[in-house]
């Protein structure tokens, strides 16, 4: 199959050299790659020197250099990249901060750039602080109020839910809301309260109709009102809405309510957070119940 | 066998033989011209043909304006989501150059492939300051002198002062190429831009001047799998072994009996871009350029005989003509047809998805949590993020309507101005609202809805489907 020619071998059907190694009869024949591929190889080579060089790379057994290892001249890590990187979005943090400390809520409320980032400034902080008990979605759970619905206890423009956030309700802070609505198993027997959870029930039911009920304008009305549409300044709770809070709606729990009231605290939250981080919860939580 | 081997060792790396195209006049020399004054002209003034889009919108024909997320082309303007228009661009572009292979063979390669283009600008180059081939030859094996410096160091400033000129040409593509020039003037270019004149600059001065048919041979993926598009009826740049062989030299005079036409004047190798011998055949490495062509005719012409030894022919017809039958070139075939119907289809899909590109889109999302809200009057509230995707080069206002529910109110989060019939969305942008849809409670825990966008001055709308959640499942 081939032939020698000046020490090489040819072979004779391509005419090309072979590199004499053989398999089963077959030559194997030799295309040289190009030289600059070695070239290539090198040049990679060497730069992969310069990142030695400009970059961290070797690991150090004392430790000297960053979390044991070479510095690079560039001194680069991507721990300063990030802290970089978030000085940005911190410094611009800070410009909103400033903003919101000097801005009026109804100010914000005109300007749609700066309330877009209070409304994502305050999701974001509803989350870390407010989820545990209000749910991701401020939907709320038994006992703890949905903040998404048109029904507030303590009032829902923006400047009374900032209230509420600062100093809390039953927080025992000074300036904290406060209502506690007696334990009537004292003050009332069974029959009593069972006519008053009726009473209360059909109120719910005949949503215009504002009969009249002794038993309930003696003990209710000074807080709930004469027709049981409830009072935000006391937070007693509107009766006649589709909204229950501690009871489900239902007799028996109503006259449970009526007998023994159970009262959540809401803390406090002027010495956790900082005002601007308050003033976008507000705002946030102001978005969610679509009311102006 | 391996003391063979120790005394003369395998090369398994062979060093580059440098080029030294000879220059050649002829058609395919003066088509080579033409074409690559037009593909230079391109691409250098392409980015600064202008075109109104309106105020605030660029006014670059020609523009792929990253930042913004934005592609421009004349009349055509390209969302990031419609990236299936480039894509389609892209597969009609490939199917027209299997097309033109299978017709006639590596045409883009040897005229129009910007690394043919540039090899050619810059050979042209070096035979202005060191003459045609053999000059060039003694020139490159002649030592260090004087003469030698100059006409070395000219070519590569002139080489360098080209590459520049090409990267700086390229960016401009990408930004607003007025501002970009007088940023340029003022030293005051981004480091993104300049980085990539940089790299650019570097690549064309090592592709053009050193790496030439290299890059043909042993990088570019395309000409390895050219030959998938070959066949038999494909037009291929031909020597006619029939006629020309034997070869040997040849006195004016005497007889051409037994003689083949080819009188060995190497002329084909000389003028051949890739450095190699045609009459061998059809080699990989040729880039169909048609040089050689032009170097025999001359030749053929010179000693009286008819042009064509070299020509673009197809095997089929060599083998008609060997066996003296009718001549028969057969380019229009199963192949080409059913590229053809490809590139008229894909063409027609392309053409007809442009003319019916909507100029406004409605996404609308529900909210996760919580999915349903149930207000004090007993009514249900959905909330939802809606995205007007206004593609028109004027800010529009839309009016938004809702179907499907009963006792319904829109509302608009935020902005107290805002209302369901007059949003507003800035030219070529994305308007984002978040609206609460306040209705009563239907039966169906699950209720279709339909959201309708309309423009207001122009009757253009869009539809889409969502649903109303009423409670828990």
């Amino acid at each position: 199959m081939s032939e020698k020619n000046n020490n090489k071998e040819i072979d004779k059907i391509t005419g090309q050299e072979t590199t004499g190694h053989e398999w089963d009869g077959l030559k194997e024949l030799n295309t040289p790659a190009p030289r600059w591929w070695i070239w290539v190889f090198i040049v990679t080579v060497i730069w992969s020197v310069g990142y030695w060089i400009v970059y961290p790379s070797w690991p150090t057994l004392t430790g000297s250099g960053y979390r044991g290892g070479t510095v690079g001249i560039l001194d680069w890590t991507q721990y300063k990249k990030l802290r970089d990187n978030q000085k940005e979005i911190l410094d611009i943090r800070e410009n909103y901060k400033e903003f919101f400390k000097a801005t009026s809520f109804d100010e914000i409320l005109k300007d749609k750039k700066s309330y877009t980032y209070a409304v994502a400034g305050g999701k974001a902080a509803f989350r870390d602080n407010c989820a545990t008990c209000h749910g991701s979605g401020a939907a709320g759970a038994k006992g703890y109020p949905n903040l998404n619905d048109d029904d507030w206890l303590w009032g829902g423009n923006v400047e009374q839910i900032y209230s509420s956030i600062k100093y809390g309700i039953r927080s025992g802070h000074d300036e904290g809301k406060y209502s506690e609505m007696p334990e009537f198993a004292e003050v009332l027997n069974d029959e009593q309260i069972n006519e008053l959870a009726e009473y209360i029930l059909s109120l719910n039911e005949n949503n215009n109709q504002s009969s009249e009920n002794t038993l309930f304008a003696d003990n209710c009305a000074a807080c709930h009102g004469n027709n049981g549409e409830g009072i935000q300044e006391l937070g007693a709770p509107n009766l006649r809405d589709n909204i229950w809070f501690y009871s489900s709606g239902d007799k028996s729990s109503i006259i449970s309510q009526i007998k023994k009231p159970k009262h959540g605290i809401m803390p406090a939250w002027e010495d956790r957070l900082d005002d601007p981080t308050i003033r976008m919860l507000a705002l946030y939580i102001h978005s969610l119940s679509a009311s102006q | 066998m391996q003391e063979s081997l120790e005394k003369n060792p395998l090369r398994l790396f062979s060093e580059q033989k440098i080029i030294f195209p000879k220059r050649v006049w002829g058609k395919f020399r003066k088509i080579k011209w033409i074409i690559m004054t037009c593909t230079l002209f391109v691409y250098y003034f392409a980015p600064w043909i202008r075109w109104d889009r309106g105020p605030q919108i660029p006014n670059q024909a020609i523009l792929i304006d990253m930042p913004n997320r934005r592609a421009y082309f004349f009349f055509i303007e390209i969302w990031p989501q419609e990236i299936y228009f480039l894509t389609g661009i892209l597969i009609f572009l490939a199917v027209a150059l299997f097309l033109s292979t299978s017709l006639v063979g590596r045409a883009w390669c040897g005229y129009a492939c910007p690394q043919t283009v540039w090899t050619d600008l810059f050979v042209w180059v070096e035979r202005i300051f060191q003459g045609d081939r053999n000059s060039r030859m003694k020139l490159s094996n002649a030592p260090i002198s004087f003469n030698k410096i100059w006409r070395k160091l000219s070519t590569h400033i002139a080489w360098i002062v080209i590459a520049i000129l090409t990267g700086g040409a390229w960016v401009f593509y990408f930004n607003d190429a007025p501002t970009l020039l007088e940023q340029i003037i003022n030293f005051d270019v981004p480091w993104s831009v300049l980085s990539w004149i940089v790299v650019l600059t570097f690549s064309t001065y090592l592709m053009a001047g050193f790496a030439r048919e290299q890059v043909c041979t042993y990088m570019c993926p395309y000409a390895r799998f050219q030959s998938a598009m070959f066949d038999r009826d494909t037009l291929i740049i031909s020597y006619d072994e029939f006629r020309g062989e034997p070869r040997g030299k040849h006195k004016a005079g005497d007889s051409w009996e037994n003689k083949g036409h080819c009188i060995n004047c190497t002329e084909c190798i000389q003028v051949c871009p890739m450095g190699i011998d045609i009459r061998q055949g059809l080699q990989m490495e040729c880039i169909a350029c048609g040089l050689c062509i032009d170097a025999c005719n001359k030749i053929m012409k010179k000693i009286n005989l008819p042009a064509g030894l070299i020509r673009y022919d197809t095997e089929k017809n060599k083998g008609r003509r060997f066996r003296n039958e009718k001549e028969k070139k057969s380019l229009l075939r199963g192949r080409t047809y059913s590229y053809l119907s490809i590139l008229l289809i894909l063409s027609a899909a392309i053409l007809y998805m442009l003319l019916n590109r909507s100029i406004l889109e409605l996404n609308v999302l529900h909210d996760r949590n919580p999915l349903f809200v149930k207000l004090s009057n007993g009514q249900i509230r959905n909330s939802y993020d809606i995205k007007i995707l206004n593609k028109s080069f004027k800010s529009k206002k839309y009016s938004l309507s809702i179907e499907g529910l009963k006792n319904l109110k829109i509302k608009i989060q935020g902005i107290e101005s805002l209302s369901s019939n007059n949003l507003p969305v800035v030219a070529n942008s994305v308007g984002h609202y978040r609206i609460f849809l306040i209705a009563d409670k239907n039966k169906e825990v699950r209720k279709k809805v339909i959201f309708n966008i309309r423009e207001l001055d122009d009757e253009i709308s869009d539809t889409v489907e969502n649903i109303f959640i009423s409670g828990k499942y």
